[in-house]
């Protein structure tokens, strides 16, 4: 095997894939990197500014806000979506006329644009003519969320469980589908009861979709923008600016292009982290 | 450990069966002895796994009753019955390790932590499984896991029965036979009845004493080996049971003589004197047809070597029928004729062997 093969035409076949990646993926993140090292007064003149603009995102308190609003957020969702997507999907029947219903039923939050659902839920959730709104104030406790930060998060928190369970659920929902019946048999001949089912059967059946589904609503929710945006549009105050709201504020509202740059930079490194710790540890023992 | 008797059982997978093809299962009387070996053996969609699944009580049947020993459990759910299965896929609890699979029964019914490990390691020495005690169950070869699931059953020391529904399915042809041999062999050490289930005639002769073969949803004859390879109560199971199965010629009665072409045939059994009511058929095996000087004149349409013996398929008119020739025996060249084996030639009518 001493002679190598030298024949370079091969690099054609993958030309395409590489063209497509460069143009969507490599030059806007290579643009993005390009504007987090410079300052630019426009006219195209640009200074270079080496790591100045990471330091300063890193150390401002702003950043640290928004980013702790965002972890809040992502932790709260994904302690409500996961808990109640599976206990849905358990709760679906898994045979009969009623699937169908139930999973269009499961489907339509779903299908709606984004901005629609921001929509929905700002009339939905408005003190004075909502439904929402009238029927928690009816009920004597004093609910405005354009007015005060709890109420606001209780009505982000709850928009994004209306329109992401499903997600969750339909996952989970497969993936009890694909459990034989002779796994539920076997277990009612060792005598085991409702929750040795559940535990030791149908969580461990549905770890890989419940993997998918989990990263998903943590990338997802990481990265909300529209539904707050057009329901409180990060107010009131601050108290609703997320990592993302925060960045078009930065880099649309004020023009910083270089902080916003290395503020977006920051942003995607930290997803990229945590999907990975999180996708290993899940999948830590998938082959033993 | 117990008897089992199934009382006039019948069974719908419908709400309000009416007709009789509504029945997956439409007449079952079994009495199986404690201790036994039994199969039950049928193509699919006989209703043996229907059945199964009503002795061990995961379906209700539509009618009829079930007993262990004296003690109707019909109604006890399957948990109560203290019966043990071996499904046709591995059923094995993946995070568990394998002697926590083992445990699992046991853990259920609470019983004591040193009778459990006293129980584990007697049944993972049986089944060859105490050097992987400790290892996840989800990494064992098929074969391995199939063990894990007869485990399970054995671990508990109150066990009615053992069922098995198809357990080799999955399991690679030359370890089939590994498999099968253990199974022999823990019956015989244990002496619990077992059920064996399979579509497979090779398995259900190796394994059982008493053959219990079903077809569209009704017992058609038990017996052991030999009786159903000898006397088939039915052309299914002359059929089913053999390779090659049984040949089936279509005849006539008259005059109390059963008549194929005209020509008369003798069978072991004789026509009763009113006449036999519907299609008359005779059976008879390959093996018991042999060439003679007087009989039916046949030629021969084909030979298949398989290797100690023939298969020649010879042809009386438009009628085929094939028969087994030793590796000595020459084919006779001209004007061949066959003749029957009486003993083993069968009147049927109807599918069944008239008495």
């Amino acid at each position: 095997m001493s002679s190598k093969t030298t024949n370079q035409k091969a690099w054609f076949f993958v030309l395409p894939v590489v063209l497509l990646v460069a143009f969507n993926a490599i030059i806007p993140l290579m643009t993005v990197v390009n504007y987090s090292v410079q300052e630019t007064f426009g006219d195209n003149v640009f200074f270079w500014e080496g790591v100045t603009w990471f330091e300063q995102v890193l150390n401002s308190s702003r950043f640290h806000d928004s980013l702790k609003r965002q972890f809040l957020f992502t932790g709260i969702i994904l302690a409500i979506e996961v808990p109640l997507g599976i206990a849905i999907a358990l709760a679906m029947p898994r045979r009969g006329p009623w699937v169908s219903v139930c999973l269009v039923l499961m489907a339509l939050p779903l299908l709606i644009p984004w901005n629609v659902v921001g929509a929905m839920w700002n009339i939905f959730a408005l003190p004075d003519i909502g439904l929402l709104g009238r029927t928690i104030n009816a009920m004597g406790i004093d609910y405005n969320f354009t007015q005060q930060p709890v109420g606001a998060w209780f009505t982000t928190v709850l928009m994004d469980v209306w329109h992401w369970t499903s997600l969750v659920v339909l996952l989970c929902y497969a993936g009890l589908c694909s459990i034989p019946d002779d796994y539920y048999q076997a277990a009612r001949i060792d005598g085991a009861g409702a929750w040795a089912v559940f535990r030791y059967i149908q969580l461990p059946k549905m770890k890989r979709v419940l993997t998918i589904a989990i990263l998903l609503r943590f990338m997802d929710s990481f990265m909300i923008y529209t539904e707050p945006f057009v329901l409180t549009g990060g107010g009131p105050g601050n108290s609703t600016t997320f990592l993302s709201i925060d960045l078009v504020k930065i880099a649309l509202g004020q023009f910083d292009l270089g902080p916003a740059a290395a503020m977006s930079l920051i942003y995607f490194l930290i997803i990229l982290l945590v999907s990975w710790v999180f996708y290993t540890l899940m999948m830590r023992n998938e082959d033993q | 450990m117990a008897r089992i008797t199934l009382d006039n059982l019948r069974h719908s997978y419908q709400a309000a069966p009416k007709r009789d093809e509504d029945y997956a299962l439409q007449q079952v009387d079994i009495e199986w002895q404690d201790g036994g070996a039994y199969a039950l053996l049928g193509p699919s969609g006989c209703g043996k796994t229907t059945l199964l699944n009503i002795i061990s009580g995961l379906l209700n049947p539509t009618q009829g009753r079930i007993l262990f020993d004296d003690v109707d459990v019909t109604r006890h759910a399957a948990d109560q019955r203290n019966i043990a299965q071996v499904f046709q896929f591995p059923v094995i609890y993946d995070t568990m390790t394998v002697r926590q699979n083992l445990e699992f029964p046991l853990r259920n019914r609470n019983v004591e932590p040193s009778i459990i490990n006293q129980r584990v390691a007697e049944i993972a020495d049986m089944l060859d499984l105490t050097d992987t005690l400790d290892t996840r169950a989800s990494g064992l070869t098929a074969d391995g896991k199939q063990k894990i699931s007869l485990g399970r059953g054995l671990v508990r020391s109150d066990v009615n029965v053992i069922m098995f529904d198809e357990p080799l399915t999955v399991i690679d042809p030359h370890l089939k036979w590994v498999l099968r041999s253990k199974l022999k062999e823990l019956h015989q050490r244990i002496g619990t009845t077992m059920i064996y289930v399979t579509h497979d005639q090779t398995e259900a002769l190796t394994f059982a004493d008493q053959v219990v073969v079903m077809y569209e949803g009704r017992v058609v004859q038990t017996g052991t080996p030999v009786e159903l390879f000898e006397r088939p109560q039915h052309t299914f199971v002359g059929h089913f049971i053999g390779s090659p199965g049984m040949n089936l010629l279509p005849c006539s009665i008259d005059a109390g003589q059963v008549l194929f072409e005209g020509i008369p045939i003798r069978t072991c059994n004789s026509p009763p004197r009113d006449a036999v009511k519907g299609e008359t058929q005779i059976g008879v095996r390959p093996e018991f047809v042999y060439f003679s000087q007087t009989g039916l004149p046949v030629e021969v349409s084909r030979v298949d070597d398989v290797g100690r013996y023939r298969i020649v398929e010879v042809a009386h008119g438009a009628h085929r029928m094939k028969m087994l020739v030793s590796g000595e025996q020459a084919i006779p060249q001209m004007s061949p004729k066959v003749d029957f084996n009486p003993e083993f030639t069968t009147l049927y009518a109807d599918g069944w062997a008239v008495r």
